[in-house]
Parts: C-alpha cells; sequence; structure tokens
C-alpha cells in the first residue's frame, strides 16, 4: 500500500474541507472495497478522511412511508434491523447477503454506492426502488445516478449522507452469486409500487441498470410467466472468467423469473 | 509519517506509533506481537485475520489501524481464561476434531464465537452460511460445523 496522510473529522463540514485541500483524497466508509483496492495499488490517495466518525451519517429509520438509511449504517444493521424487515423485507434480505458477515459488520451503504462496482447488490436496490440518494450538495435521483463502470453522478468531493427508499407493495431480490467473492454474477430486483413496476440488474453490465421490456411485461401482468420468455440481449454485458455476456443476458431472465416468484410469496 | 494509534486488545490498553498505511492486522502480530491471529490470503476471502472489534466479527487485514481506534479489539490470545481454561468454543473444537493444520482455526473460532452470540441453537446449515468468509484449506468444514454447532450449545448452556 502507498503511504498516505489519514484525518478523522468529526463533521461532514470538516470532512469535505479536508478532501477539497487535497488533490487525491478519497473518502474512508468501511473500508472493504477500498483497503483491498489500496493494498493491491490499484487506488493510491494522498489523504484518507475517514467518515466513521460523523454521527450524523449512522441512523437508521424505517416506517410504513419509508426507510432511510444513514451512508455509514453497516450492512450487518440494515439486515438485522426489525423495522427495514418489515417496511422492505427485500432490502432487508439484499443487505443480508453481501459479501461475508465479517465484511457485512464494516461495509456500509454509502462505500457501496460511491464506489459503485459492476457486482455490487445495493445498486440493484437503489435502481429497483427508485431511491433518492441524498449527499452534502443536494440530491440524486436513482435512475440519474449509475453512470458506468465504478463511475457515479458524485462530484469530486460530494459526500452521500443518507439514501431514502420508498416502500412498493412487493419486491424480491434473487442473485447468482460467484461461489468465491459472493459478488454478484447477475442480481435481479424487482419491485411493485401497483401497476408500476421497477426491474433493475446489476451484475450483468458496467454498472445496475433497468430492464424496460420486463417492467411493461410485470406492469401488465406481475407473474413469473410474463417475463419467463424475455431474451435479453448479450450486446455490451460483462465477460469475463466466471461468465460470458450469453451467459449473463440468460441469467438476468432466470433471476427476474425468480425474483418475481419470490416477491409474490 | 508515523502517528500514534491507541486501542484496547483483550482488555488492556495498548498504544503504538505506526504508518497510517498499517493494517490492524499488521498492528496486532507485529507491534503487539500477538501472532495468533493469522494472515492467510490477504485479501479478505479467507478470514483467518478475523478478530472482534467492538464485539463483531472484521476482517482485521481489510482495515487500516487508525480505523480501529479507541475500539475494543478482541484476538484469539484473549479467548480462553487466564488460567489456561479452554473457552467452550475452543474445547468443542479440541474434543470435536475441527481443525487439521490448524491455520485457519483462530479465524473460524473467533467468527463462530461471536455468530454463537446470537445464535445459541444454530442447525448446520446456519453454521455453514456463517463460514461464507471463512476458508479452510485443507477442507475440514464437516468437522468445524459439528464443534461450532457443539461449542454454541455449551455457551448457551452457560458451561
Amino acid at each position: 500500500m502507498r503511504a498516505f496522510n489519514y484525518h478523522r473529522p468529526s463533521s461532514l463540514k470538516d470532512a469535505a474541507a479536508l478532501a477539497a485541500k487535497q488533490a487525491e483524497a478519497k473518502y474512508l466508509a468501511g473500508g472493504q472495497s477500498l483497503v483491498q483496492a489500496m493494498k493491491l495499488r490499484l487506488s493510491a490517495p494522498s489523504d484518507l478522511v475517514d467518515l466513521n466518525a460523523i454521527g450524523d451519517l449512522k441512523a437508521l429509520k424505517a416506517d410504513g412511508s419509508g426507510v432511510t438509511i444513514g451512508a455509514m449504517v453497516r450492512h450487518a444493521e440494515v439486515a438485522a434491523s426489525s423495522a427495514v424487515q418489515k417496511a422492505i423485507p427485500a432490502l432487508a434480505a439484499l443487505a443480508g447477503t453481501i459479501g461475508d458477515r465479517q465484511v457485512r459488520h464494516m461495509g456500509t451503504i454509502g462505500g457501496s454506492l460511491a464506489n459503485n462496482d459492476p457486482a455490487a447488490d445495493y445498486p440493484a436496490a437503489v435502481l429497483g426502488l427508485g431511491a433518492t440518494i441524498v449527499t452534502n450538495a443536494g440530491k440524486h435521483e436513482a435512475d440519474k445516478f449509475f453512470k458506468g463502470l465504478f463511475e457515479t453522478a458524485l462530484k469530486p468531493n460530494e459526500i452521500i449522507t443518507q439514501v431514502v427508499f420508498p416502500v412498493p407493495k412487493r419486491a424480491a431480490y434473487m442473485k447468482f452469486k460467484n461461489p468465491a467473492s459472493r459478488f454478484a454474477i447477475v442480481g435481479v430486483f424487482v419491485a411493485d409500487f401497483g401497476g408500476n413496476v421497477r426491474v433493475a440488474v446489476t451484475g450483468a453490465g458496467p454498472c445496475a441498470f433497468r430492464q424496460a421490456d420486463m417492467e411493461k411485461a410485470l406492469a401488465a401482468k406481475f407473474a413469473p410467466e410474463s417475463v419467463a420468455n424475455i431474451k435479453v440481449k448479450a450486446d455490451g454485458l460483462n465477460n469475463d472468467l466466471h461468465a460470458s455476456p450469453e451467459y449473463r443476458a440468460h441469467l438476468v431472465t432466470v433471476m427476474a423469473k425468480r425474483a418475481v416468484e419470490a416477491a409474490l410469496k | 509519517m508515523a502517528v500514534k494509534v491507541s486501542m484496547k486488545v483483550n482488555g488492556k490498553p495498548v498504544s503504538a506509533e505506526v504508518e497510517e498505511r498499517t493494517l490492524l492486522v499488521t498492528l496486532i502480530r507485529e507491534n503487539l506481537r500477538l501472532t495468533g491471529t493469522h494472515v492467510g490470503c490477504d485479501t479478505a476471502q479467507c478470514g483467518a485475520c478475523t478478530v472482534h472489534m467492538n464485539g463483531k466479527a472484521i476482517k482485521s487485514c481489510s482495515i487500516v489501524a487508525m480505523q480501529a481506534e479507541g475500539a475494543d479489539i478482541l484476538t484469539i490470545e484473549g479467548v480462553a481464561k487466564a488460567d489456561g481454561t479452554l473457552h467452550p468454543m475452543q474445547a468443542a473444537f479440541k474434543e470435536n476434531h475441527g481443525l487439521q493444520c490448524g491455520f485457519c482455526t483462530p479465524g473460524m473460532v473467533m467468527n463462530a464465537l461471536e455468530f454463537a452470540k446470537g445464535h445459541p441453537n444454530p442447525t448446520e446449515q446456519e453454521v455453514r452460511e456463517s463460514l461464507e468468509g471463512n476458508l479452510c484449506r485443507c477442507t475440514g468444514y464437516h468437522n468445524i460445523v459439528k464443534s461450532i454447532v457443539a461449542g454454541a450449545k455449551a455457551m448457551a448452556g452457560g458451561r
């Protein structure tokens, strides 16, 4: 790992000011991706601004009208929250399948979204539920947040403060996971808002995306058979040693079908 | 540049001068000389470096020591009683032959200990799922799972 300066501000304002002063600063949330990337020298920031001491980022609220998750809330907290389990069970379940239990004790929603790994789970929920990403500079709609491979709408030094999820009528997330890394080879989040259905896919492309043909079919009839025969195009999908673009395209349909089945249970 | 980091390790306050880039596991092994916590893969896959931070199992190769400033850390050395009596989870690993070469064992025990607190009577399936983040290259999982089931029951029984 390259050498860096470490900072632990106790307010958002101080964090943003510290990062603005350095050309190559990065915010540190749980560190479950960033620290490993730094060890491999894939990332070499001059300064790390640790957000862990900022209490405002750790709130978790959930009721019938919505779920608000602070950026520094750990995956394990979301998975174990009875309020989230009640409001959006699919969201709590998704958080409980990220990485492994040790990773879930450290990893945060803010870190996951800012990093925007193509195979991360949270982007599927954020896009599938049409959540709002709140930052120290304003708000981002989920549909305009994920820009590409590890690329988001966040401006340099912008800090995610919380994520606000609307409550769907029913929803589910299904992922075909890499057995070693537990990352999604393909994950599909389906949410039914009563007539309006959203389908978000992660792991398959450079970043999470919506599957419009499936949304239309499910809005007409929310049933597994509505998506079972929809063939997804392989063009532009990820290709690596784990799965070809054609296989990923096939998995999108299979996972979407299973997600609808699960949402109906 | 060296910075000072302070935390509690196995109940004792400790502090050390480290570089900012020092990993928590490096601090534990090289500065504190507590070499029971192992480095297996060094890429967050194997879990041999698992310790507890403020009561939660984490991978100490995946955070820098500064992230543990002020935290309460428990390593495998802090698990048995001062007189050497094994913790019920450690005893269960011994009784069920839950280890072969022993390299992954400290991480397995640390993860199992914390898992068992929330699951006093786990099923085999729950235990297997809880081990997602721990690898045993001897593939001795069968007895590890048996050990954790027995250890969790022993812990719940207050033995």
